[in-house]
């Protein structure tokens, strides 16, 4: 997944959980951990694209992925790993919108 | 005028009785077309003119309806938004004109989605793009809605809902809107009654006596003497179930053979403290720091936390508050701290165990807590403890770091060092931990003994707190708590259910900890029980 030394292009995916896929406030959750990273983070609702930039709220809004929908995360740049890995990681803890309330 | 009944989609419960003061949606007037620069300039500045109106409303505000808003904070901050609408400017149209066409295409697609959630959307950015055209031409006053009336509306902007005075009662019937939007969150939030999609035009009610019934979504227009009278039943047996909690609010829990129970907060947001009373408390029992921060890289500085900790102490007056040490991992995953593809990260590197493995970020935790012990009765509480080992590695390690601070010249204080009971095995060998206090986290505690993932439904029936096995183990940490003089509290879920709230005090339990809005019912539930027919 990664190609060699230089320039770092890393993609994953992972399905989205949460209860109402990647609406308002999983958008802006996303778009702010892509923008606290220096290289591009892309998303899609593909592995053949379109690509979407993942610091745009707009953007990421327009691509209206609903629950269960596989989401895609291309990231390339310096620290693209940690970039893919962080953003794969929100999208598996469902955004932090699981129900249940207490974890006492 | 005749008796007519409208009815829509309960989005709020509530009984609302009022007239009707109609919203319309406010157009700005057209402005003529200037230089395209004049223009621009005139749109740039609108935009960061509602943006900080914006940011200023986000200030003020906390919890659901903060980060409601900060969806339009964001979506504003992007240029992507109104790029078409510079375009468009570019090519020689006005200001407003370029900023009602580039949102109507954006608001047609959001409200094209089959998707529910992402249509109701749609009611953000008609509120972003009607913030940004009040202030192209400043002038418009928002219309003043008298109080307790029934707001009518075709949809009811975010801006306009938080600029209501809702304390004063009232209602909102929507003609359209949805039950998944964020006003209609807030309003449940709030206990502002509403109902969405009653059909018609707003127009056509205004200045009507109306009778909201928003549980079943029924709305009568001037209502005849039948209606009223029936009405009047549902708001006493309303008031009724409403005055029955809000009696207990500020009364000591006590069961009804006069044992007094101690009823704790569960707080994971420092917005959750504002407008609320310590008084309705014995104390906060757990702080999920976690939560408290919001932050995707771990933990933020000693200083940082140092501020939280001691903002929650000096809020509580004196009561103790038991803040609760890092708990990710499981089903709170922290990118860079917590391990990602654990196969069962509920039997993995979580809550305490994790924090051993960083012991720097630990350190930085235990600082900032001995340094807020001075303020208030502060306590510290270790998550996922499994054996005695973990407990005396922190001990040391609060040591050191006491010792440490004292050595820079800062004042500090030990606070108690507790632990929670969720690991069966430290449930089953109590006796071998040598902590301050115990805090059963009954939630994680009925997960493991069993065996059945509170995150998956087919199995939620076995996840029982009533099973006999949870409960005996649940007894007997109260007895051994009893027994060497320790406090034995219970922190989860189970705590605010009225119907297990017996059978905890039962088994020995004589504190619990529930969320803010569940004080009132759970002391309810605590009156309702009595400990002589054990």
């Amino acid at each position: 997944m990664k190609d060699g030394d230089g320039m770092e292009v890393v993609t994953d995916r992972a399905e989205l959980t949460n209860a109402v896929g990647l609406h308002a406030r999983p958008s802006v959750k996303l778009t702010r951990l892509a923008k606290s990273f220096a290289c591009s983070v892309e998303i899609s609702l593909s592995a053949e694209g379109p690509w979407v930039d993942a610091k745009s709220p707009v953007k990421v809004m327009r691509v209206r992925a609903p629950r269960g929908s596989v989401l895609h995360v291309r990231a390339s740049g310096a620290g693209a790993i940690a970039a893919a890995e962080a953003v794969m990681a929100l999208v598996r803890d469902g955004f932090g919108e699981h129900e249940g309330g207490d974890h006492g | 005028m005749a008796e007519r009944r409208l009815f829509g989609r309960s989005a709020a419960p509530g009984l609302a009785q009022g007239i009707v003061a109609v919203l319309d949606a406010e157009r700005a007037e057209r402005r003529q077309a200037g230089a395209a620069e004049h223009e621009a300039r005139a749109l740039r500045e609108a935009i960061a003119a509602a943006h900080a109106e914006l940011e200023m409303q986000v200030d003020r505000l906390s919890g659901d309806a903060a980060e409601m808003l900060g969806f339009q904070v964001a979506m504003l901050s992007d240029d992507e938004l109104a790029r078409p609408a510079f375009d468009a400017i570019e090519a020689g149209a006005s200001a407003d004109a370029a900023w009602i066409e580039a949102m109507a295409a954006e608001i047609a697609n959001y409200a094209s989605a089959e998707d529910e959630y992402f249509a109701a959307r749609a009611a953000d950015l008609e509120d972003i793009r009607d913030r940004v055209l009040l202030n192209l031409s400043p002038g418009d006053g928002a219309v003043a809605i008298p109080e307790g009336a029934v707001v009518v509306a075709a949809d009811l902007p975010l801006s306009r809902f938080l600029a209501i005075d809702w304390l004063r009662g009232g209602a909102i019937v929507l003609t359209d809107g949805s039950p998944s939007g964020h006003v209609a969150m807030l309003a449940r939030a709030r206990g502002v009654p509403m109902i969405t999609g009653v059909g018609g035009a707003p127009a056509a009610l205004a200045g009507a006596e109306v009778l909201v019934d928003a549980a079943s979504g029924e709305v009568v227009l001037n209502p005849g003497d039948a209606a009223r009278a029936a009405f009047a039943v549902k708001q006493s047996t309303e008031a009724a179930s409403l005055a029955g909690q809000a009696e207990f609010r500020y009364r000591d829990a006590c069961t009804a053979d006069g044992t007094r129970i101690k009823v704790n907060l569960n707080i994971s947001a420092l917005s959750e403290l504002d407008g609320l009373d310590p008084a309705i408390s014995d104390g906060i029992g757990l702080v999920r720091t976690e939560l408290l921060f919001h932050d995707a890289t771990g933990l933020p500085d000693e200083e940082t936390q140092f501020a939280a900790y001691r903002r929650i102490a000096v809020w509580a007056e004196g009561r103790p508050v038991t803040i609760r040490t890092l708990d990710a991992g499981g089903d709170k995953p922290i990118p860079g701290v917590t391990i990602d593809g654990e196969s069962n990260p509920f039997l993995g590197l979580r809550g305490i165990r994790l924090s051993l493995r960083h012991p720097a970020m630990l350190r930085t935790q235990l600082r900032a807590l001995a340094r807020a012990a001075v303020v208030g009765d502060v306590r510290i509480m270790l998550p996922m403890v499994t054996i005695p080992g973990e407990l005396e590695a922190v001990r040391a390690m609060l040591d050191a770091e006491l010792e440490s601070l004292r050595a820079e010249g800062v004042v500090v204080l030990r606070p108690a060092l507790g632990i929670m009971i969720e690991v069966p095995a430290a449930a089953i060998a109590i006796d071998e931990f040598d902590a301050d206090f115990f805090s059963i986290g009954s939630n994680d505690l009925t997960q493991y003994v069993t065996a059945a993932g509170r995150d998956m439904g087919a199995v939620a029936e076995l996840a029982d707190p009533l099973n006999t096995a949870v409960m005996r183990l649940i007894g007997a940490v109260a007895r051994h708590g009893a027994g060497v003089g320790r406090e034995v509290s219970l922190c989860g879920d189970a705590g605010a259910d009225p119907t297990l709230v017996s059978a905890l005090l039962q088994a020995g339990v004589r504190s619990l900890s529930v969320a803010p809005s569940a004080v009132e019912r759970t002391k309810q539930a605590v009156a309702a029980a009595d400990l002589r027919l054990a």
